[in-house]
């Protein structure tokens, strides 16, 4: 499904003349339906992969293929800007511990709206909206307010949501479970292990490790830069 | 690989201010800045080639002066281009280079093919007449001759940019910023074209009427498909709106990918530069 080979990045900084290396020789891959985790140190580089994957971070060495549905495999650094929206829409899910959304969206909206940009009617977009508002038991009185009101908790609810109503077939998930307290993360954990259930690919770095436990298929050990499976 | 819902292409279009001289004609490199520093010429905009695909928001940032404005000019005609190809797919399917054709077929495609949102409104409306009668005349040019049909179409579209019908007879003039370009909006659109350009149409308007206009542009682009190419300093904006974006410096395209990779992961000095002055 996915395939990071040699993988490295570095960042250069005009102004200070300077190119700083974040990561290099990174390389595993993820079968579909399988749930590879991430651990390292802060700073190992576990989010430039993630989000090199995502495409949000241009490598500098390497390749990334992804067994697409629509384009089949593809170096998702060498495909148009434009089919990568397009992935992102349709296939590819990111999420992360901060919520960056249109400003004056209510939280129902924006699930709905996930689900509008694949191509889901209004009316079914609404009633899965609402399902699964309640399944993260974000309270009805938020659904139709703002998010910048919510609590950090609501929030990272609230944007776990709006990826996971996707299905996407590979979700990559960024330490989205930082800050939630126990009842929240169990949720969740449930919701990504429904996921994992339907065949969704999934790539995730948690901070918390016992949250991994059971739920990953194999672990990538940044400063191993060794893949090891996990009962 | 996805090139059948291209709606827009532009390639390596110019345009200068000024004949030029054999040098900075011959090789562009010896300018400074964007002017020659022979004979004068303003070199405004530069070789630019881009797609626009079916349904995108297309975001240009860059300084005053960039050139932002003049390629959103010379794709509504207000400006000749100096060289370079434009190809529409709603004007024969793409075939024929529109910069070539005659200036009756440039008025048609400029009144049914696209819709253009100025920063000043004075620009885009005639701002004595009723905001109905400036639909009305955005769709008198797009061929309508049915007085109903028109006043329906006008109802409808300026509903949907929230005027209030009480007030579609009177004139923008005593309109506030932001209801003058909301019925800029609404005139742009009003011939269901599959293109519009919206030029800064969110600067000098205070940050709740700004999110109004930024709602009403995402609400239009989702229920109408429309394809947008939104030129902006204001990264927020380009950030909140856009799927791709392009970075002009000079009159030339410096950078240009998908709109999170060029705000987290910027290339080139100015991006950079750019980048770290958010606020």
């Amino acid at each position: 499904m996915l395939t990071v080979e040699n993988f490295g990045k570095s960042f250069t900084t005009h102004h200070l003349n300077q190119t700083r290396k974040a990561v290099s020789g990174i390389s595993f891959n993820v079968e579909k339906g399988e749930f590879l985790g991430i651990v390292g140190k802060s700073g190992s580089g576990k989010s430039t992969v993630l989000k090199s994957i995502y495409g949000t971070y241009k490598p500098n060495e390497g390749q990334i293929l992804y067994d697409s549905e629509r384009f089949g495999t593809v170096n998702l650094h060498e495909i148009p800007d434009h089919d990568l929206i397009r992935l992102r829409k349709t296939e590819i899910g990111y999420v992360s511990q901060f919520l960056k959304v249109m400003p004056r969206t209510t939280s129902f909206e924006l699930v709905v709206l996930s689900l509008l940009e694949m191509g889901v009617d209004r009316v079914t977009a609404e009633v899965t909206a609402e399902e699964t508002l309640r399944h993260f038991d974000l309270p009805e009185a938020l659904w139709h307010n703002y998010p910048n009101t919510f609590s950090g908790g609501e929030k990272l609810r609230l944007n776990i949501a709006c990826a996971v109503v996707k299905a996407p077939r590979l979700l990559l998930l960024d330490e989205p479970t930082a800050s939630l307290d126990q009842a929240s993360k169990l949720k969740v954990r449930e919701s990504i292990s429904k996921l994992k259930d339907s065949g969704t690919t999934l790539i995730g770095i948690f901070h918390d490790l016992e949250f991994m436990e059971g739920l990953c298929d194999k672990v990538y050990d940044m400063s191993a830069r060794a893949v090891k499976e996990t009962v | 690989m996805s090139t059948n819902d291209i709606v827009m292409s532009i390639r390596d279009v110019s345009k200068r201010f000024g004949e030029g001289c054999e040098a900075c004609r011959e090789d562009t490199s010896i300018l400074n800045g964007n002017i020659c520093p022979d004979c004068g010429t303003v070199h405004a905009v530069r070789d630019i080639s881009f797609d626009l695909h079916e349904g995108e928001i297309l975001g240009i940032v860059g300084e005053s002066g960039s050139g932002k404005s003049t390629l959103m000019k010379m794709m509504y005609f207000d400006q000749e281009n100096t060289s370079g190809d434009y190809y529409l797919r709603s004007y024969e399917n793409g075939a024929e280079n529109v910069f070539d054709v005659s200036s009756q077929k440039k008025r048609e495609i400029r009144n049914e093919q696209l819709g253009m949102v100025y920063q000043n409104p004075l620009h885009g409306l005639k701002i004595n007449f009723s905001s109905m009668t400036n639909i009305a005349e955005k769709l008198i040019a797009g061929g309508s001759r049915n007085v109903g049909e028109m006043t329906a179409r006008g109802d409808m579209f300026l509903e949907k940019v929230n005027i209030p019908l009480s007030r579609k007879f009177e004139a923008p003039k005593n309109f506030s910023g932001g209801m003058q370009q909301r019925v800029q909006i609404a005139k742009a659109l009003s011939n269901y074209p599959p293109i519009l350009l919206l030029d800064e149409v969110t600067t000098g308007l205070d940050l709740s009427v700004q999110a109004d206009v930024l709602e009403l542009i995402k609400e239009i682009q989702r229920e109408m498909g429309v394809s947008m190419i939104v030129v902006s300093h204001d990264l927020a904006i380009i950030r909140m709106l856009c799927d791709r974006t392009m970075v002009l410096l000079n009159g030339e395209v410096i950078e240009s990918g998908i709109t999170d990779q060029i705000l987290e992961d910027p290339q080139h000095e100015y991006t950079q530069q750019l980048v770290y002055s958010i606020l």
